[in-house]
């Protein structure tokens, strides 16, 4: 971004009345912290509303933080417990479906972009379409087929008796496949709008020299893909981690043993006598918390990804 | 790294005897995997050899996996809504009929569902147009701390629907919530933002702007840094002000940004489900804020509809591919494809 801050400082500030920029640039800083609030009130209140204790959430506006001795992590202990489990399973199918997903869409992309071949835009129109399917159109017949056709719980039965497995693993199966699938046309493009901008000249003259097309993917394509590689592993790492729908089609209920985070987050601190905000909020944050630290940490990277 | 130097270099060997051959042969045949050989080879030992093939190893799994979750799944779908399916024993694929798209029409909470996506399809992605444009035109300048401030308006974009759902659930409280606490400050409200049929939508739209403006602005911000240095020089010197500047350089140079961002964002609004899903009761929508995909999700798997769920998810992906063909089509005839 720094290229693009020296390009665009020439329209807007270098060359007018000075004082006329001074009262500008006083607006635009306002604007921005302004904007700042916007973005960032939402989730501060979500925390400090997660530390309360219940007198200092009733006496403190949602706004502020809790006052000496109204800090308490007691809803954080809680909400991690109801998750814990719906954690782990989170963690044994996003990552999984992660990676396969990078490695077909790799693969996908390569096939589909540096090796050209006749009737290859109507297959990778096929691919880009998949993007924007919406997920709606497809749960009624993943549901038939999960539990009815392919029922991987009773067909992989003869597993469940070794050690570390269990029978919801069948389900998180169906979950990495199903992920896998439908993340597979994203990653494709995302590889492709790097494949489309690699030299074809030297792919080329690696044909000439009678590499194989096996051979150029792994010699060539691989090693420069890998700056790629990061962007789509963090971009579907967080899409897959946050999905809900999947969840709520294959797993259906919070209470099966195979419950993601997000479904168990959309379940908790429902009471009858109302609902236990604290307890979401904190729930919320005990949720994101991965996402959170992957954006916060590869912001840019992130960004690369979203911009397709 | 041994290997990429030593591959390169014979790269650039083959490119040169690449470029001999080619010279020597007036025929011009394409290049072929085998280096140009004399194609004594049999026909199956080409067609074996020829690119397509090649190359298939590496596009068919993953066409299959997502061919048939995607597209056969469609399929299956539409073929699902035809029948009366409703959750016992199989579906009957024997008796097919339009039933279910008849109904849709006698079915009230189907106008509903229905204009209410539309409000949320036209209100979501103008706001998130416009918001991340005025995002995007304060960044794009010589600012101290662009990029955390960049960071702070992506960020709830990389939290689940789930996620901002609860944060929303609470500002919009009725009794402490801060938006009314706000509002309250000009001696406004308070108002049961969702809670009031009439407020809901508006709402809801309101906190997924919140969401999504922050992907507008990644989009438009990349669009702008593409657009050319002496574009701004060349207006400079013909003396345009600044907002003449923004209205006949800049902004008509980001419509091509703005039209994949808005395809995206009207998608996104299409599947708003787990945000109405979160924010609401489960399955029971707010009122005032059922939504086809809302309706759907609810008619098979909380009412054991699955036939007519089917019905209005064919109607979804309907209307998405209204929104997406025109795109595709675009795409492929600049080029891009």
């Amino acid at each position: 971004m720094s290229e693009k801050s020296v390009t665009t400082e020439t329209p807007s500030a270098t060359d007018r009345a000075t004082e006329g920029i001074e009262l500008g640039r006083v607006g635009l800083y306002a604007t921005l912290i302004g904007l700042v609030g916007f973005y960032l009130v939402p989730i501060e209140s979500g925390f400090v509303t997660s530390i309360k204790t219940s007198e200092a959430l009733r006496d403190t506006a949602p706004f502020f933080p809790p006052g000496p001795g109204g800090t308490t992590f007691e809803k954080w202990q809680i909400a991690f417990d109801y998750l814990a489990p719906g954690l782990v399973n989170s963690v044994l199918f996003t990552i999984p479906s992660t990676i396969l997903c990078a490695i077909f869409g790799s693969m996908a992309a390569y096939g589909l972009t540096l090796v050209k071949w006749r009737g290859q835009v109507a297959v990778l129109a096929l691919f880009i379409a998949g993007i924007f399917v919406p997920y709606q159109a497809v749960i009624v017949p993943l549901y038939e087929f999960w539990t009815q056709w392919a029922q991987l719980d009773a067909r992989l039965a003869f597993l469940w008796g070794l050690p570390l497995l269990a029978e919801h693993h069948a389900t998180l199966l169906e979950l990495i496949i199903t992920h896998t699938a439908y993340g597979v046309p994203i990653i494709t493009l995302l590889f492709r709008s790097q494949y489309k901008t690699m030299s074809w000249e030297m792919i080329e003259a690696a044909r000439l020299d009678g590499a194989s097309v096996w051979r150029i993917y792994r010699r060539i394509v691989l090693p420069l893909s890998v700056p790629m590689f990061a962007v789509v592993f963090i971009f579907q790492f967080t899409q897959i981690w946050n999905e809900f729908l999947f969840s709520l089609t294959i797993i259906g209920s919070v209470n099966n043993p195979a419950a993601s985070a997000t479904l168990i987050l959309s379940g908790l601190g429902e009471a009858l006598e109302g609902t236990d905000y604290p307890l979401r909020m904190a729930g919320a944050f005990i949720t994101a918390l991965p996402t959170l630290l992957v954006y916060v940490l590869f912001a840019d990277k992130f960004a690369e990804g979203v911009r397709v | 790294m041994k290997d990429v130097l030593e591959l390169l270099c014979s790269v650039r060997r083959g490119r040169i005897a690449g470029r001999d051959e080619s010279e020597s042969r007036p025929d011009e045949r394409p290049i072929r995997t085998d280096g140009g050989a004399v194609d004594d080879r049999s026909s199956l030992r080409r067609w074996l050899d020829s690119d397509l093939v090649q190359s298939a190893p590496f596009w068919l799994p993953p066409f299959l996996l997502m061919g048939f979750f995607v597209y056969a799944a469609i399929g299956w779908n539409f073929l699902l809504s035809l029948t009366s399916y409703s959750g016992f024993g199989d579906p009957n694929y024997g008796d097919l009929s339009f039933e279910n798209y008849w109904t849709m029409f006698e079915d009230p909470g189907m106008w509903a569902a229905t204009r209410n996506t539309f409000v949320l399809l036209v209100g979501f992605t103008l706001a998130c147009l416009v918001v991340g444009l005025v995002l995007a035109l304060l960044l794009d300048r010589e600012i101290r701390f662009g990029r955390p401030l960049r960071t702070i308006y992506l960020l709830p974009f990389a939290l689940s629907f789930i996620v901002t759902a609860q944060f929303w659930r609470w500002m919009y409280n009725v009794n402490n919530g801060i938006v009314n606490q706000f509002i309250g400050l000009f001696g406004l409200g308070p108002y049961n933002w969702l809670g009031s049929p009439r407020l809901v939508l508006g709402s809801v739209i309101f906190a997924l702007v919140w969401q999504f403006s922050g992907y507008t602005m990644i989009i438009y911000l990349a669009a702008l840094r593409s657009i050319p240095n002496d574009q701004y020089e060349a207006a400079r010197v013909d003396g345009a002000s600044t907002i003449r500047m923004y209205r006949r350089v800049i902004v008509p140079q980001l419509r091509p940004a703005m039209v994949s961002a808005s395809v995206v964002l009207m998608l996104f609004a299409l599947k708003a489900f787990d945000f109405l899903y979160a924010i609401s009761d489960g399955y029971r929508p707010r009122r005032g804020a059922d939504i086809l995909a809302t309706k759907m999700v609810r008619e098979s798997f909380s009412r054991s509809e699955w036939a007519y769920g089917s019905a209005i998810a064919i109607l979804l992906f309907v209307l998405s591919l209204a929104v997406i063909a025109p795109y595709l089509y675009n795409q492929y005839k600049r080029g891009n494809l």
